[in-house]
């Protein structure tokens, strides 16, 4: 006992502890890469998002700009228009992800194909997949309204009706990006122990109990992972709602990405970095309270 | 902090290619070498490379090597970046009024105000391209343009219609062609952009009936929102709306689908800049004939005038190594050589500003509609742009939602005043 206090208090087993096998020099080239591509960014974007900066000089003007920022006509619409699209787009990747996962552990015909099939569009550049829909929901030439006008229905302007166009824009996010979600899920489901679903069988359990008394609470962590990632995703969401209508019409579509982005397009350049500052606070106010709400669960279970 | 190290350190990156360029310009003796930057688009890079051979013709000793650029507002940050790290090119293509201020001429452009071409160079273009502290710094690139509505001649033909000289004549002409089941105004809100002319291009009218709106509007005294002149424009927009004159696919249509609809006689209307000539003949040459222009017209017919915008500049940066030949070029395009290269690239569309520039005979009817205002007696003025620095960014989604319905005009006009101060405070002017 005496030893072992002696021992901590010169601090011997820690020295060993921390010594490295690199020399200190070792990591200079990894921290000069990191304080000049994330440091010197980091605080420079906090600094001049204080500024009226118009990239020949800035003034310091406090916190003016975030109160302009928030002053937004639009921001609010922004701010409930990027929510509602995390949530529609996380919604419908955890129950088609894990839909088509089940599907595709099952034994069907042509799985890997099958499987394929649905990754494939995760692949393709987001732009390119925004062009390819924009010309297909075109209101009265795209392939979209052809086709219903062939059953005999009228479709609807799907980018050009404000109550419609981010719902769009979010059911071409989620055909795009369940892949990822259903492949998260398919890892999940084939690491559930054969155990349990032999033990159902001998219960008596249909497959409808198989589903929902042990693939869905098993596969919680490919859940967790799933909606925390296209939850992040939906809320910095701007490549495909920038590709397929600009925000529009109008302002029908903007989120806060693209509300910043039209600060800088506009010239204002410290603006569009308050705007960055809180788009960040906002993704780490909704998402660390979310983080932790479902992990907490988790540990219940 | 971190900007002067960035200069600094693409000032040692350019004066390590400068050293470069000035070896290899040795071993080619005396031949200099300038670069030339110019937004894209398929016109304006033919009419840039047949200014250039015409150069290149008349001074061997210079070769000018052509970089294009995106339009737009995402080539006017380019050029400010370039501009503020020091690393333009000798010369380049950019646009005047209010953008131009947004450049600190001052600070960045060379003084062009002593060079001698300058006395041929008209008094309405050298005041865009001013300086705050009065010095011109750049040279008239491109022709005068005209903001107002393409007229299907077909149609008008066909259904026995005038040239309207006020909006109710305008409107019943709508009528006509609506109930001759054609489409009466096409509008193309696709292209964001093209949806701002039935406002932007009123301003003639609204200047005609207060001269003073602009100096006011800068001031922050005069608002689009409470001045009942100015919210006409807006009005006007939403009046072909409601009474159903647009083509059904409005929302998504492009710019070259309005192009496409008033040559061919699909549409009878179509509000755009007159730009778009050069991009006519290019598509429909053949049909050409069947397209005319006139000015928005307002509320009397006396006061019926056409909103004008100014043509791009050619501005020299401060960091240029190259000024002498630089100031060559520049001279060139402004001289009447000049003028004939755009026309043999392009084609005519609309008058230069350059003295002893003249048109060919065989200019397209549309350009011919346009020279009327411009002539002795005729009635035009510049666009609001090029009257004050502001004109706020959000215009194009405001005027998208009062053209589709979304918002009343009056609430639109609302809503842009306050995108027009956000600007107005950016750029630091006194009284807002």
């Amino acid at each position: 006992m005496t030893q072992a206090g002696m021992a901590q208090a010169a601090g011997k087993p820690r020295a060993v502890q921390r010594r490295s096998p690199y020399p200190g020099w070792f990591f200079i080239p990894a921290a000069v890469i990191y304080v000049v591509l994330f440091l010197v960014p980091t605080f420079a974007s906090l600094y001049f998002s204080l500024t009226r900066w118009t990239l020949f000089n800035s003034t310091f003007i406090g916190l003016e700009n975030f109160a302009q920022f928030l002053r937004e006509p639009f921001l609010i619409k922004g701010l409930i228009n990027t929510v509602l699209y995390a949530a529609i787009t996380s919604a419908l990747k955890v129950v088609l992800g894990l839909l088509l996962a089940v599907l595709l552990t099952s034994q069907i015909a042509a799985r890997g194909y099958l499987r394929s099939v649905v990754f494939f569009p995760v692949l393709v550049s987001t732009v390119g997949v925004g062009i390819t829909f924009t010309v297909l929901m075109h209101p009265t030439n795209g392939m979209i309204n052809e086709g219903l006008a062939l059953l005999g229905i009228k479709g609807p302007g799907w980018l050009v009706d404000p109550n419609l166009a981010l719902f769009s824009v979010a059911l071409v996010d989620v055909w795009k990006g369940v892949g990822l979600a259903t492949v998260i899920y398919i890892a999940g489901i084939v690491a559930i122990p054969k155990d349990y679903y032999e033990a159902a069988r001998i219960d008596g359990a249909t497959r409808l109990q198989n589903f929902f008394y042990i693939t869905l609470p098993l596969s919680r962590p490919a859940t967790t992972t799933v909606i925390i990632l296209s939850f992040i995703g939906g809320l910095r969401t701007f490549d495909l709602i920038w590709a397929m209508t600009r925000g529009g019409p109008g302002f029908a579509s903007d989120t806060v990405a693209s509300v910043i982005y039209k600060q800088y397009q506009s010239g204002f350049y410290g603006l569009s970095t308050a705007g960055n500052v809180v788009l960040f606070i906002l993704i780490a106010a909704l998402v660390i309270p979310l983080t932790m709400l479902l992990n907490r669960k988790e540990g219940h279970e | 902090m971190t900007t002067t190290t960035r200069r600094t350190m693409l000032a040692g990156f350019s004066a390590g290619l400068l050293a470069m360029t000035a070896l290899t310009g040795a071993a080619w003796a005396q031949s200099i070498n300038l670069t030339y930057l110019i937004p894209s688009g398929a016109d304006g890079v033919a009419v840039a490379e047949e200014l250039v051979k015409s150069f290149e013709a008349a001074n061997p000793d210079i070769n000018i090597d052509i970089e294009t650029r995106p339009g737009g507002s995402e080539g006017d940050n380019l050029v400010k970046t370039r501009l503020a790290t020091s690393s333009m090119t000798d010369i380049f293509r950019y646009n005047s009024g209010s953008l131009f201020q947004a450049i600190n001429p001052q600070q960045f452009l060379v003084d062009l105000s002593a060079e001698p071409w300058q006395a041929d160079v008209q008094d309405s273009f050298k005041q865009v391209v001013t300086a705050p502290d009065g010095t011109v710094r750049g040279a008239p690139m491109g022709a005068a343009m005209g903001g107002g509505i393409y007229y299907s001649k077909a149609i008008y033909e066909q259904l026995g219609l005038s040239v309207p000289k006020t909006w109710d004549e305008f409107m019943a002409n709508n009528e006509k062609v609506k109930a001759a089941g054609k489409v009466a105004v096409a509008q193309t809100y696709g292209d964001t952009w093209t949806s701002q002319l039935f406002v932007l291009g009123d301003y003639y009218n609204v200047s005609a009936a207060e001269p003073d709106f602009a100096a006011n509007y800068t001031a922050g005294t005069a608002k689009f929102g409470t001045d009942p002149v100015a919210m006409r424009g807006f009005e006007k927009l939403q009046a072909v709306f409601d009474a159903g004159y647009l083509n059904e696919d409005f929302g998504a249509a492009k710019y070259d689908d309005g192009l496409r609809m008033v040559a061919n006689g699909e549409a009878a209307h179509y509000p755009m800049l007159t730009f778009a000539t050069t991009a006519i003949v290019a598509s429909y040459p053949e049909l050409i004939d069947n397209v005319g222009f006139f000015a928005q017209p307002g509320d009397d017919a006396a006061k019926n005038g056409l909103t004008v915008w100014m043509p791009d500049g050619l501005y020299i940066p401060q960091t240029t190594s190259n000024l002498d030949a630089a100031k060559r070029f520049v001279a060139f395009v402004a001289s009447v050589e000049g003028c004939e290269a755009q026309t043999r690239a392009g084609g005519a569309s609309g008058p230069y500003l350059v003295n002893g520039c003249t048109l060919p005979d065989d200019v397209p009817p549309a350009v011919t509609d346009m020279l009327p205002y411009f002539a002795e007696g005729g009635q035009n003025g510049p666009a609001l742009e090029f009257l004050s620095p502001i004109k706020g960014p959000a215009l194009e989604q405001i005027t998208v939602e009062v053209g589709s319905g979304i918002r009343p005009a009056a609430d639109g006009a609302a809503l842009y005043d306050e995108d027009v101060r956000k600007q107005a405070q950016q750029l630091g002017l006194p009284g807002w």
